[in-house]
């Protein structure tokens, strides 16, 4: 027998496995007759290749992701210097992560960030994808255009931006003094720095969005638009009638991953305005870089990961959820 | 399917086997170390990165001199310096170095976390320690005045300024400023000039504004921190606190010589003085050849000038030992740093070479000694000098009226809640000094409540 896979086996063994669930024994399309700890014990032959083959990829998970995961909490209990072992210290971790005024801040701004991108960044690739699904010319140029930024690396999408809102010779104040308008201190003013994170961030993501959104619209059948149409619906009906209820699901999927991704924004204020003006735009992973790598705390540091763990893994299970139920 | 032949469980059980190798990436590797016929290997790092070539070529070379200068120890070369995003991970994992390179605000943490040996019973007999400066020693030393440590290199804050902007402003470059006021004054002739040009700049991000700001207070007579029984407490909420901020707040809103663009860090800063588009700002005398080098200046175009006020932060580097290095390894480690670092005995040969290679010679710091060790060293530094020694007069001449003192305890973490500050006052032109520093020190007590 070849241990390469028989192109039938997966949806046969699937079949089996679920008749298996239903009926608590080994059931299915076996020939009559054969024993059934036979069936059995083939079945347990061939996954054990399986598992055999997905032992590297499980031993891998395990050492790299399942491994510090668990260990990232449990340091979180722990006071830890590597010179000496581990001390214990129960929750005196969390007592002094929420003894800190700038915990409290963390999280605010990641909320207004979050907020912020959401109104920016949700709105901006579905729009932009609506209006390149209509076009007729150019769809692809425009359609590479926008992915542009996605390719670019992080850094060098900051030090672009930098330099355009840099408040002397920069972009943007230049652009504003030809139109006569006063400039602004894009990265320097508490009330503008973050939302210029925001414009970063959303400039340099909403490539990827935009694309599965086209590819969304691209699935919706063109006879409900032609019926609408034939009923004389206008555009903006269209949109509402058809379709946002055809892509509601992929819109809600986008906006947990967007709420996702966005708390743990880091590489925007690091780069560009390492947490300021005053503390404005400190956000959660920015704090926690600071706890681990300038106060060498990483019993804080890991108490204040696991708090985002548990907060994001709320929003995972809703994700998971919705994503089961439509399957 | 057919059962699993004998050949396939075989060629299963490889495959598995080989999978589990692929998962186990990064074995450990030996421990360098293992005496072989009482010969000690030792780790050190700080090795140059073979981007900087002939660097890299001279640290090979004097390994391979030491080496054969002391047969019974090996050296295991490393690149790298302090860098505290890996220095934990090294640590746990035991693949730090026995000897490894620190910046002066490490030691205070790492003695405090048990993070580095202490070398107190290796130091009787290792040549030139006790000419090292008290004070520079007194960096790598807990309270019991244990040892943990050794200074290698040491800056202290002055004023870099741009000679042909301040002659381009009608001042004269032989005379910079020696009070704030005159600092004003300088930086705003320097703005007059135009064409973005800024006349004084300074850090107010990634801990850099802490930094500074605490120069700034020396300089106004005050101090970051001060212990009253064995309790440290914020002492920058007080007239000289005050007087820094209200200089900086005039420097950038009632003079706008700082330009409009804040929250600058190092690099950005020497940017700037590398472009010549900047006049003053606060640095030790390292700065210049890391200027002159990047952005393909001339000594001839920097001056230096001691910090006004009565005095200034000091800082520098050294090296520490791993905490679980053995005795055997501490001692040729101390012997390895004496040698390369703190050895005046090669001064000459050193300089000889280094001043035909472009290595700046003459250059006011370090001075890690005292007494005539420094002085054998300055009339070395002397006679080789190939830095414009008249350009640093300012510095050398008032240094003795400027006191260097240390960082604070927990300085990186004190520094974080002085960024804050240093960016109010450069960002917001009606900052409320008091109210900035009230926060600013009941912050900064509950961070110094933890030193021990």
């Amino acid at each position: 027998m070849s241990v390469l896979p028989n192109p039938a086996a997966p949806a046969r063994r699937t079949r089996r496995l679920r008749d298996l669930r239903r009926t608590g024994a080994a059931g299915g399309n076996r020939a009559r007759g054969r024993a059934r700890a036979t069936g059995r014990g083939r079945r347990l032959r061939e996954n054990l290749v399986a598992y055999l083959f997905l032992s590297a990829g499980l031993i891998c998970f395990a050492l790299f992701a399942w491994y510090p995961i668990v260990r990232g909490v449990l340091l979180g209990f722990q006071q830890v210097t590597f010179a000496q072992p581990a001390e214990w210290v129960g929750l005196d971790n969390f007592r002094r992560l929420f003894a800190d005024p700038l915990f409290a801040t963390a999280w605010r701004n990641t909320g207004y960030f979050t907020l912020l991108a959401l109104v920016f960044g949700f709105a901006a690739p579905f729009v932009t994808a609506v209006v390149l699904n209509e076009l007729r010319r150019g769809r692809s140029y425009l359609r590479l255009t926008v992915y542009l930024p996605v390719m670019l690396p992080p850094i060098v999408t900051m030090l672009l931006w930098r330099w355009f809102y840099d408040p002397g010779p920069g972009l943007f104040n230049n652009v504003l003094g030809v139109l006569h308008l006063p400039a602004q201190q894009w990265l320097e003013s508490e009330h503008l720095a973050m939302i210029s994170l925001v414009l970063v961030s959303t400039w340099a993501n909403m490539g990827t969005t935009t694309l599965i959104y086209l590819a969304a619209l691209g699935g919706i059948p063109g006879e409900l638009y032609e019926a609408a149409e034939l009923d004389g619906a206008s555009i903006r009906r269209r949109l509402w009638h058809v379709t946002i209820p055809q892509i509601r699901f992929i819109l809600l999927i986008i906006l947990l991953l967007q709420v996702i991704g966005t708390m743990q924004v880091f590489v925007e204020p690091f780069v560009l305005t390492g947490g300021g003006p005053n503390e404005a735009t400190v956000t959660i992973l920015l704090l926690l870089y600071r706890y681990a790598f300038v106060y060498n705390d990483f019993g804080l540091a890991s108490a204040m990961s696991t708090l985002l763990f548990v907060v994001l893994g709320l929003f995972a299970v809703l994700y998971l959820r919705l994503t089961r139920t439509k399957d | 399917m057919d059962g699993i032949t004998r050949r396939r469980a075989l060629f299963l059980s490889t495959a598995l086997v080989a999978s589990l190798g692929a998962a186990a990436c990064g074995g450990t590797p030996a421990p360098a170390g293992d005496k072989a016929g009482g010969v000690v290997t030792i780790t050190v790092n700080g090795m140059p990165a073979t981007t900087q070539a002939a660097d890299r070529k001279d640290f090979e070379e004097l390994v391979k001199q030491f080496e054969a200068a002391h047969p019974k120890i090996n050296i295991d070369a490393r690149e790298g310096q302090m860098d505290p995003k890996t220095f934990a991970a090294k640590l746990a994992g035991g693949q730090l170095e026995d000897v490894y390179y620190v910046y002066f605000t490490d030691p205070a943490g790492l003695i405090q976390r048990k993070q580095g040996a202490d070398i107190t019973p290796y130091l009787a007999g290792v040549p030139y320690l006790s000419d090292i400066r008290p004070e520079l020693r007194q960096v790598f030393q807990d309270k019991q005045g244990k040892t943990y440590g050794l200074p290698t290199g040491n800056y202290s804050m002055g004023l870099v300024y741009n000679r042909e902007l301040f002659r381009k402003a009608g001042l004269d470059p032989d005379k910079p400023p020696t009070t704030w006021e005159e600092v004003r004054a300088a930086a705003k002739k320097i703005s007059a000039l135009g064409e973005d040009t800024v006349g004084y700049a300074d850090y107010s991000k990634n801990n850099q504004g802490g930094w500074h700001l605490t120069s700034w207070l020396y300089s106004m007579g005050g101090e970051v921190a001060t212990e009253e029984n064995g309790r440290w407490k914020a002492a920058f909420d007080s007239d000289a606190g005050r007087k820094a901020l209200q200089t900086l707040h005039d420097l950038r809103w009632t003079d706008r010589s700082m330009g409009t663009r804040q929250l600058l860090e190092i690099g950005d800063v020497q940017k700037m003085m590398g472009s010549g588009k900047l006049g003053m700002y606060m640095a030790g005398p390292d700065n210049i050849p890391t200027i002159v080098k990047q952005f393909e200046r001339k000594y001839e175009e920097f001056g230096l000038a001691a910090l006004p006020g009565t005095a200034t932060l000091g800082g520098g580097d050294g090296f520490m030992f791993n905490p679980k290095a053995t005795p055997e390894k501490i001692k040729a480690g101390l012997q390895w740093v004496q040698w390369k670092y703190l050895n005046p005995d090669r001064e000459e040969e050193n300089v000889t070479k280094f001043s035909g290679l472009g290595v700046p010679i003459g250059l006011p710091q370090p001075n890690l000694f005292a007494g005539a060790a420094q002085q054998k060293i300055q009339a070395i530094h002397a006679e080789h000098a190939n830095v414009p020694q008249e350009n640093y007069k300012p510095f050398v001449d008032r240094s003795p009226q400027v006191e260097v003192k240390v960082e604070p305890p927990n300085a990186q973490q004190l520094y974080t809640v002085l960024d804050g500050v240093m960016q109010s006052v450069l960002t917001k032109e009606d900052a409320d000094i008091d109210t900035l520093l009230k926060d600013a020190a009941a912050r900064a007590d509950s961070i110094l409540a933890t030193v021990k």
